[in-house]
């Protein structure tokens, strides 16, 4: 019996019979079996809403080591600073959105919240964030890919401390033992791939699946040859899209790129399978600690580099103060924010975790630490958000250029039907 | 503890004790209300965990519930804005053909598996127990689990599949299972029977240890034995095992998406896109509720359009 264990310890003279030694009904019995269960429910109800006045609730995705220690001291320091203590929770990345809704309907959103940053002006859309003028957290300085990805209908709802982008890793001594570099254009990229492509090992992998991982990955491509988001059923979006299709219409990258995640193309490449790869700099803590690989990393080749500049698409996370009604956890929260995004803050969790500061002022700093990091640097100075244009109508063209990823990469359809069949969707 | 409840007397019954008659219709009233009472809670529950979503569900996919709603609180009214889209989309028919195959192969293969495997344990034999025991191993995985290790399995140029296939010289280069449009939706369906064979030879199974003896006895001597007795005794006999592992099968198959979400995700190319996934990518990637809520309301009404009409036949073939 679980109540037994709460009053042995009772001073004073023991009455004749205390009420755990009497005999024990059947009723009391049954009533304790029906009330605990409701009683803990109620209490973990209760805990949830009922923070001390002081600390603050915290919500993001980084689940796993080394970020969720990097963002956790920045975040700690931060707090450290204005005096409160936090309470965090980390969830898979996929459930976040999920959650956040069930916490918008049960009016029990955390204090301060990270979002994905093309998420960001579809949960500002719904009146469930703050406007960071209205809290006074300072929003200058930041890159024009992080304003634009924060701001909803002209105010800021979250800004990113860094940020990241895609770029082109290779294997050093495969390119070298083949006598090519590192391709810049895209008639290079094929030559470079068709070259590489030995035995079990394919030139070129990267992610083509049906998630918003494949559209993300194309984006480089799409954008650099100059299409556009509005209308994707474009000579210069087939464009992009051919290039890709032709790698594995060719066999220079493997049919499997259609259910590689960008996690599954890091595997590729580290167990040799793939001579270069298109991904992330979030992977390079990873690649660092492979004994024996030997990599490098330039920017994404375009087709014709005399009139076109590389693209980036914008990544990385946004922190937001979501409306709890508590204003005065707001403010609180606003200076947690005000903290963590301070240069200090931003430099130190740029260096750690291989990212981009989203300030201009602090790339010179932070490429003093991380020099390796030049090729990311440079794209992010100018790096495009997804939400740029369309806002919250992003979701639905981000799905109708996967489904044309998809299309193209299977060799069902010509690239050019496959946009358009896939605009369809959008 | 147990001394203080051990015993239940049973006490004098004041009603038949009492020379007082009631009358009878009080009596009714009386019944009638402790049947209620032994009713109302599973009644309360029927209509809080099942009623109640239903009717959500269906009144989801006429209003436009997006995410706004869950902090708005606010669902306009739609009428048949969500069906119109959903099923206008050319998605649609990909996904309604996709579930129609899927669910017929799916259950074609596990039901011929399984029954086969049935007969087969019918048979005693050295170690029939240990391996039957073994048989049910597909269904104590976890779904997701068993969706992760056969995408190991069946990829294309690492996957252990394949480096058999290509080690024994049987194929030149792996077989592309999962990133084909022409492959991926039989790959999915084979390991949906894999998963599903288990269900199918337990209730089987069961079924024909209900099948008398002395049937078989009895037939043997008017020259049913083998095949024949196959035919005109266990399959009779097991008929209304069959109709529940069928209706129960169909209902299952219809509605599964760990599998495929685990697989494929939908692709290559919405090649293993049914209308579970489609209803869950809506709801849960793109966010359109009410839109997710149509397509799982079209997926509601056909599971209960087979199930009515698979009963009907089947009482009707009972009946004559």
């Amino acid at each position: 019996m679980g109540h037994r264990c709460a009053s042995t310890t009772r001073e004073g003279p023991p009455p004749a019979a205390p009420w755990y030694d009497r005999p024990v009904s059947r009723r009391a019995v049954t009533t304790a079996g029906l009330v605990a269960p409701l009683a803990a429910l109620l209490a973990g109800c209760g805990s949830t809403g009922a923070t001390g006045p002081r600390t603050l609730r915290v919500l993001d995705t980084y689940t796993n080591d080394p970020d969720r220690t990097i963002i956790g001291g920045a975040l700690a320091a931060a707090a450290a600073e204005v005096g409160v203590t936090l309470e965090r929770v980390s969830v898979a990345g996929d459930s976040l959105i999920q959650r956040v809704l069930q916490q918008g309907s049960s009016g029990t959103l955390p204090d301060i919240l990270m979002l994905d940053n093309p998420d960001l002006q579809q949960i500002a859309s719904t009146t469930a964030l703050r406007p960071f003028d209205a809290l006074g957290i300072p929003t200058d300085g930041y890159t024009d890919g992080v304003t634009a990805a924060g701001t909803y209908e002209g105010r800021v709802y979250g800004l990113a401390p860094t940020v990241n982008t895609v770029a082109l890793f290779y294997d050093v001594p495969a390119l070298e033992a083949a006598g090519i570099e590192p391709p810049t254009t895209w008639s290079a990229l094929r030559e470079a791939a068709a070259a590489l492509t030995r035995g079990d090992r394919y030139g070129i992998a990267f992610c083509g699946n049906a998630t918003y991982e494949g559209t993300w990955q194309y984006l480089p491509f799409f954008w650099s040859n100059g299409a556009d988001e509005r209308d994707i059923a474009s000579p210069e979006a087939a464009g992009a899209l051919d290039l890709l299709a032709g790698l594995v219409r060719q066999g220079h990258a493997s049919t499997s790129v259609l259910n590689w995640s960008q996690a599954d193309v890091k595997d590729q490449f580290v167990a040799g399978r793939a001579a270069m790869m298109v991904n992330g700099p979030w992977q390079i803590p990873e690649l660092s600690g492979v004994e024996g690989l030997e990599y490098d990393v330039v920017t994404l080749p375009t087709r014709d580099p005399a009139t076109q500049a590389a693209v980036a698409p914008l990544g990385g996370e946004v922190w937001t103060v979501p409306a709890t009604g508590d204003r005065a956890k707001e403010r609180l929260a606003a200076q947690v924010l005000t903290r963590f995004l301070a240069d200090d803050s931003i430099l130190s969790m740029a260096e750690q975790r291989f990212t981009v500061p989203g300030r201009h002022a602090l790339t010179d700093a932070f490429l003093e630490r991380r020099p390796e990091m030049a090729a990311f640097a440079d794209l992010l100075g100018d790096a495009r958000a997804r939400t740029a244009q369309l806002g919250p109508d992003w979701p639905a063209t981000a799905t109708a250029l996967y489904t044309a990823v998809q299309l193209a990469l299977s060799g069902q359809v010509s690239a050019a039907d496959a946009l358009r069949e896939a605009g369809e969707y959008a | 503890m147990t001394s203080t409840l051990a015993p239940v007397r049973t006490r004098p019954r004041p009603a038949s004790a009492s020379p007082r008659r009631r009358p009878g219709a009080a009596r009714a009233r009386q019944r009638r209300l402790v049947a209620a009472l032994f009713l109302g809670p599973a009644v309360v529950y029927l209509l809080l965990f099942y009623g109640y979503p239903v009717v959500q569900n269906v009144v989801m996919g006429f209003q436009h519930y997006t995410i706004s709603t869950f902090f708005t609180g606010q669902a306009p009214w739609a009428g048949l804005d969500n069906y119109r889209e959903v099923v206008g989309s050319p998605l649609f028919r990909t996904a309604l053909l996709n579930t129609v195959v899927f669910t017929v192969g799916s259950i074609a293969g596990q039901f011929a598996l399984g029954l086969g495997i049935a007969l087969f344990f019918r048979r005693r034999f050295p170690l029939s127990g240990f391996l039957r025991s073994l048989i049910l191993l597909p269904w104590l995985i976890p779904l997701i689990a068993a969706s992760a290790v056969w995408k190991w399995l069946l990829d294309t140029e690492s996957g252990a599949i394949n480096r058999v296939l290509v080690g024994t010289g049987l194929v030149d280069t792996g077989v592309p299972w999962l990133s084909s449009t022409s492959l991926a939706l039989v790959t999915v369906i084979a390991v949906n029977v894999w998963i599903g064979i288990p269900f199918n030879a337990v209730i089987l199974h069961g079924g024909l240890q209900g099948i008398p003896d002395e049937l078989y006895e009895a037939g043997a001597l008017d020259g049913a034995t083998g095949r024949r007795a196959f035919r005109h005794i266990t399959w009779p006999m097991l008929r209304p095992v069959v109709t529940v592992v069928l209706v129960l099968g169909v209902v299952y198959t219809l509605k599964v998406l760990d599998i495929i979400l685990g697989l494929t995700g939908g692709g290559p190319a919405n090649a293993t896109q049914t209308l579970a996934t489609q209803s869950y990518q809506l709801s849960f990637a793109t966010f359109d509720f009410g839109q997710g809520a149509a397509v799982s309301n079209i997926l509601i009404v056909i599971s209960l359009v087979f199930a009515a009409v698979y009963l009907r036949l089947n009482r009707r073939a009972v009946d004559e």
